[in-house]
């Protein structure tokens, strides 16, 4: 937990049980004012699961979570007008137009947003009259978007905002959600898109088989793991007899080429070419490269699996 | 109220906007008016000379339940399955003001109703002679006990079940509760049961308000218990998902 900021999520021992199912399993972690907090996982790893608990649709069968310390279904009331919800797909009515679903959202809030100004800001003033049946699928996450921020809450929840958007779509729901971070609104955000959440991530969850197998803010965790180490030959060999002259893993990506899960350091260098030389197979090319999020989630995952 | 009195005037446009919905609420009763009216295939009554003086009360009584359980059942139905009651969850909108809300978009969508059946079943050569406090009276509570219902189906079960069980339901209540077709036609235990249901009731104390008179007792008694239980038992169970 940082120092001096009360966290804006807590989850704290969480488990979710569907009948005999154990679909959360005592997770813990939390997310912190003004940040966007990343919930990822592969289908079934119980982010929105756990997103839904945060949200008051799930009742936690142990341990607790909160929501600017609020209890998301004791006190549902209170926490409803300061949250909004993008959900994953649907969600409004399918015979109605944008500018009235977003008048009607903004009339259950106190200050809402104007709906005339913020649907132009998400690109879709020129659809004002079409129906949400009618709209293509990047326009309806837009619109869904829209719907999440009209009551101007002080959290949102967004359950994949980039799926269906084009580039251009996706650069403004981008820059809004920077933008909206920046005046202080906490964000969290469950997606598969490993891309969208490294862009857009203060701190990262990663689950995986209802646990948490990594929490960290998005910088910690990309220095935690460092850069792979590349190289290629002039022919193929068994890498498990250098994975263990190395004491590190050695995956053959085909052609002649290798990837070894650590740094390229002089120690792992000077091993590497001693082992190459004593079995006369030449070395090609050598270089490390930074992991990034995607590689880090599928480690850690692969590893928990 | 604001958020009240938007929420029902786009849950009307909705409705007003829905095809089938229509078909529901004002299609099916103008045929079967109309139809049965003019073509004699229907059992009446013995001291009724003119079937439309039979079937336009019954009509009537099937427009309200059209409206306030089966359209609104179906509808609300399918809100949960494209996911706006659980995105509703999230608002302050709360559950009182959507159950609110949408009971009184169907006195609003039966004060439509009454306005195209009322002239066409007079042109048909219908001469009520009604008595307007108990009429208002039976489809107030008539709409609360329907609509009561019809929030529980919609608001406990999925989305497609509610659709079958709105449409047999309807069915049955069309059939069984002397709307188009008279008590005394029906089987004895059917009828007994028959007597029990909202449906049942509201027909004959529309049928009465119509004819000059309060109608039965016994009616007014079993419409005045669904209206207080039903609308109940949805505010306590309605889930969001």
């Amino acid at each position: 937990m940082k120092l001096g900021v009360a966290p804006a999520i807590s989850v704290d021992s969480l488990v979710v049980d569907y009948g005999d199912t154990r679909a959360v399993k005592g997770i813990s972690f939390h997310g912190f004012p003004g940040q966007v907090t990343a919930l990822l996982g592969p289908n079934g790893a119980g982010k929105t699961t756990t997103i839904e608990a945060l949200e008051g649709y799930i009742k936690p069968s142990s341990g607790s979570v909160t929501v600017f310390g609020l209890n998301p279904i004791r006190d549902h009331k209170a926490l409803v007008a300061r949250m909004g919800v993008m959900l994953q797909s649907g969600g409004v009515y399918p015979g109605i137009r944008p500018l009235e679903v977003l008048r009607l959202f903004a009339s259950y809030y106190p200050n809402p947003l104007n709906p005339e100004t913020l649907l132009e800001r998400v690109g879709l003033a020129h659809r004002s009259k079409a129906t949400w049946r009618t709209l293509s699928g990047g326009e309806k996450q837009r619109l869904s978007l829209a719907l999440a921020l009209i009551g101007q809450p002080d959290i949102v929840f967004l359950d994949e905002p980039g799926a269906g958007l084009d580039v251009e779509g996706r650069h403004l729901v981008h820059g809004l959600i920077r933008t909206l971070r920046s005046e202080g609104v906490t964000f969290v955000l469950g997606t598969h898109d490993l891309v969208e959440a490294e862009t857009l991530a203060d701190r990262v969850i990663i689950m995986n088989r209802g646990l948490v197998v990594a929490d960290a803010d998005i910088e910690v965790l990309l220095a935690d793991h460092p850069a792979d180490t590349q190289f290629s030959t002039n022919s193929t060999f068994e890498t498990h007899e250098l994975s263990r002259h190395l004491g590190h893993q050695v995956e053959s990506l085909g052609g002649g080429n290798y990837l070894i899960a650590a740094p390229p350091d002089p120690v792992l260098i000077a091993a590497l070419t001693a082992w190459l030389a004593a079995n006369q197979i030449s070395l090609g090319t050598l270089h490390g490269s930074r992991l990034g999020l995607e590689e880090i989630f599928l480690r850690l995952t692969k590893e928990e699996t | 109220m604001n958020a009240l009195r938007t929420q029902i005037s786009t849950e009307l446009k909705l409705n007003l906007r829905n095809g089938e919905q229509l078909l529901l609420t004002l299609g099916i009763p103008v045929l079967l008016l109309t139809f049965f009216s003019l073509v004699d295939v229907l059992p009446v009554p013995e001291q009724v000379d003119n079937s439309v003086d039979y079937l336009a009360p019954g009509i009537l009584a099937l427009a309200v339940l059209s409206s306030a359980f089966t359209g609104l059942a179906i509808a609300t139905g399918f809100e949960r399955q494209y996911g706006v009651l659980k995105r509703l969850g999230t608002t302050p909108l709360g559950r009182p003001r959507l159950l609110i809300a949408k009971t009184a978009t169907v006195i609003a969508i039966e004060l439509i109703q009454l306005l195209v059946l009322l002239p066409l079943a007079l042109a048909l050569g219908w001469s009520p002679s009604i008595h307007p406090l108990p009429l208002v009276g039976a489809v107030v509570l008539a709409t609360i006990a329907f609509a009561g219902v019809a929030l529980l189906l919609a608001g406990t079960l999925p989305g497609l079940v509610v659709l079958a069980a709105a449409n047999a339901v309807y069915l049955v209540l069309l059939l069984f509760s002397d709307i188009i077709i008279p008590l005394d036609g029906i089987p004895g235990i059917l009828a007994t049961l028959s007597g029990l249901l909202p449906s049942t009731a509201f027909a004959q104390l529309v049928r009465a308000s119509l004819a000059g008179g309060w109608g039965p007792t016994h009616a007014w008694v079993t419409l005045s218990i669904w209206a207080l239980v039903s609308p109940a038992l949805a505010s306590k169970f309605f889930r969001w998902q």
